[in-house]
């Protein structure tokens, strides 16, 4: 089992090299630079600033020096575009603020989705069935950038319950929509997963065994059902959570919220090369992880998968 | 008084093409310790029958009549009381020992759940009493192996796991739905061995499910031989080896390969069953029958005790003499 951890963080390495060559490519493949404008600066006050940035040297090099700053000094240099900020102290602002929308989102889409799920698999084809199947199918068709809209307009335009924007420290009036926005689709998809998944479980003959062991339904569902139903859900967490993390850019953008997001979507639009360079590598690294933390889990569940 | 008595079990289902009446009428009674083997080939509603006793009945199904278990009904129990039952006085076994077991579940952790739920041990005793069962049923090595995981044991193995679970609170009737269909051969006589052990020391009365006659011979009392949903005859075991007195079971018997006669093709019974959708309003077996009278469309006589014969019970318009 360490063995194999030790492997697939092994393995992380190189992916994510692969992932700074080919976004350093295709970053540098758009058309423009950091400091193109509408009134375009004279050339040789902008040669010199591509100098001072080290823009003016072959991609390869630029590619090498990163690279070594970023294992040396683990430092992703200064921002093209904020003044005296570097990428370091952007993604340190940012960074906390994504990740608490994005691990909130994660809970509730899991648990709200999971228990969803689960109920309108131990009462398929009733009413709560229905509903639960009814809910599931609204939230998948609402996508954030449209929740996120409806909310404002409804909590904070109409009713004033809540504040439409902002941080304010994480207090947690500016929490709920943002964390609903984003959640509310995720939870839609694992509603679904796991009915699926448990309807199929609570047909097979080991629980039809558990049943004859005259347990009670309590018992049968939770010691015997949830683990195996579980199986497919937490395939899809990892992409889930990663979707919930970079789904924070719309969320960001929308609510304001100072977090990472906002600085990723303007430095893809300014060619702030350094900045977009960072936010890919740390939503990289993050992948990597929670994939390897869903292989984990997977192994502990299913007593046939060892690593 | 009986241990088992079973009076007018019906069982049908619900399904979107209408509805499926898989067991009509169905009446017999056990004693403790005996052994019943009830025989018919798939979609007779032998399976159905004993799922209805215990509530393992799908969704879509419901039964009707009368199930007296040691003077009690326990037919269309729900909940706490049928549960009181299930494991405790009836257990079962099931015909896949593959997929009978919980793969994400410690063989120790299945077992001991029985005795901590039905007979409040702690889970240490009651680990310790599921390793002895193990033992019981000739597991080598069971203290180290009840901690693994169903998928670390053979198919035979497996199916002796379900055994010594299905006896952890000494029940006194072991429903057993044709435990060795999904076995080879050699193992098959192994659990078939391990049964009759079985009824010898606990003195559990076993209602075996099958459709090998061979199975049946030489380890029950009695035999019911059911046909689209119908019992068609119920004799003592040896009796009904002897004097076959229905159509079907006599070509159920022909229809097992025998060592002892060098015929090059096995004999079968032409055709196949009727459609439990749309039943014949007489005998089910009227289209393959090669005894058939015209009476045969539109009825089936009840079970009948053949004189002479005491406890040879038929359900067949055509006389005895003639069947031959």
């Amino acid at each position: 089992m360490l063995n194999y951890v030790i492997k697939r963080i092994a393995i992380a390495i190189p992916t994510l090299l692969i992932l700074i060559v080919i976004s350093f490519v295709l970053m540098h493949a758009a058309p423009g630079g950091p400091f193109n404008s509408e009134k375009p600066l004279p050339p040789q006050v902008l040669a010199n600033i591509e100098a001072k940035y080290g823009l003016d040297q072959p991609l390869w090099k630029q590619m090498v020096n990163y690279v070594v700053g970023l294992v040396t000094e683990f430092d992703m240099g200064p921002s093209f575009k904020y003044k005296d900020r570097s990428v370091n102290e952007i993604i340190a602002q940012g960074f906390p603020i994504t990740i608490t929308y994005g691990v909130l989102s994660f809970i509730v889409a899991v648990t709200v989705g999971v228990s969803l799920g689960a109920i309108a698999a131990i009462r398929q084809n009733t009413w709560i069935d229905y509903l639960a199947v009814g809910i599931s199918i609204g939230a998948q068709v609402l996508p954030n950038f449209v929740m996120a809209p409806l909310l404002v307009l409804t909590f904070t335009l109409w009713l004033g319950w809540l504040p439409g924007g902002g941080w304010n420290g994480g207090q947690w009036q500016y929490l709920i929509m943002p964390v609903i926005a984003l959640s509310t689709s995720y939870m839609a998809s694992i509603a679904r997963i796991t009915r699926s998944s448990m309807l199929e479980v609570l047909n097979t003959n080991y629980i039809r065994t558990a049943t004859a062991k005259g347990l009670p339904a309590k018992t049968i569902f939770f010691r015997h059902a949830l683990k195996p139903a579980m199986l497919p859900v937490i395939s899809y967490l990892g992409p889930a959570f990663v979707g919930m993390i970079t789904g924070s850019v719309v969320i960001d953008m929308y609510f304001s919220t100072g977090g990472m997001g906002q600085f990723f979507v303007n430095s893809a639009l300014t060619r702030d090369y350094s900045v977009m360079m960072g936010i890919t590598i740390l939503i990289g690294l993050l992948t990597i992880m929670f994939n390897l933390v869903v292989d984990l889990l997977y192994a502990w569940i299913d007593p046939k998968i060892r690593y | 008084m009986s241990l088992l008595e079973v009076r007018d079990l019906n069982v049908k289902f619900n399904t979107p093409d209408g509805e499926v009446h898989a067991v009509k009428n169905m009446n017999f009674s056990m004693e403790e310790g005996e052994t019943l083997a009830i025989v018919g080939e798939s979609g007779s509603g032998k399976s159905q029958a004993v799922f209805a006793m215990i509530g393992l009945l799908a969704r879509n199904g419901y039964a009707s009549g009368s199930v007296m278990f040691e003077g009690t009904e326990i037919l269309n129990l729900h909940g706490p009381a049928l549960n009181k039952i299930r494991a405790a006085k009836i257990s079962m076994i099931f015909q896949d020992p593959m997929t009978s077991l919980n793969p994400y579940m410690r063989v120790s952790d299945q077992m001991a759940e029985v005795l901590v739920h039905h007979k409040g041990m702690s889970k240490s005793a009651a680990i310790a009493e599921s390793v002895k069962m193990l033992d019981a049923v000739k597991i080598p090595e069971a203290k180290s192996r009840i901690t693994m995981y169903p998928h670390e044991f053979s198919g035979g193995m497996r199916q002796r796991v379900m055994i010594a679970m299905s006896l952890l609170c000494q029940p006194k009737l072991l429903i057993a739905d044709e435990p060795t269909t999904a076995l080879d051969v050699t193992v098959q006589a192994q659990i078939m061995q391990l049964l009759d052990d079985i009824q010898k020391d606990f003195g559990t009365a076993i209602i075996l499910i099958t459709h090998d006659l061979g199975v049946v011979a030489g380890s029950t009392h009695d035999t019911l031989v059911m046909y689209g949903g119908q019992v068609m005859e119920d004799a003592p075991t040896d009796e009904l080896f002897a004097h076959p007195t229905h159509p079907y079971t006599r070509g159920l018997l022909s229809a097992v390969p025998r060592l002892d006669q060098d015929n090059e093709t096995l004999n079968t019974i032409p055709g196949s069953p009727p459609n439990m959708m749309n039943m014949p309003k007489g005998c089910p077996f009227y289209g393959r029958c090669e005894y058939r009278l015209d009476v045969c469309v539109d009825t089936l006589p009840p079970l009948t005790e053949i004189p002479g014969h005491a406890g040879h019970f038929r359900a067949c318009n055509v006389p005895v003499e003639d069947i031959k």
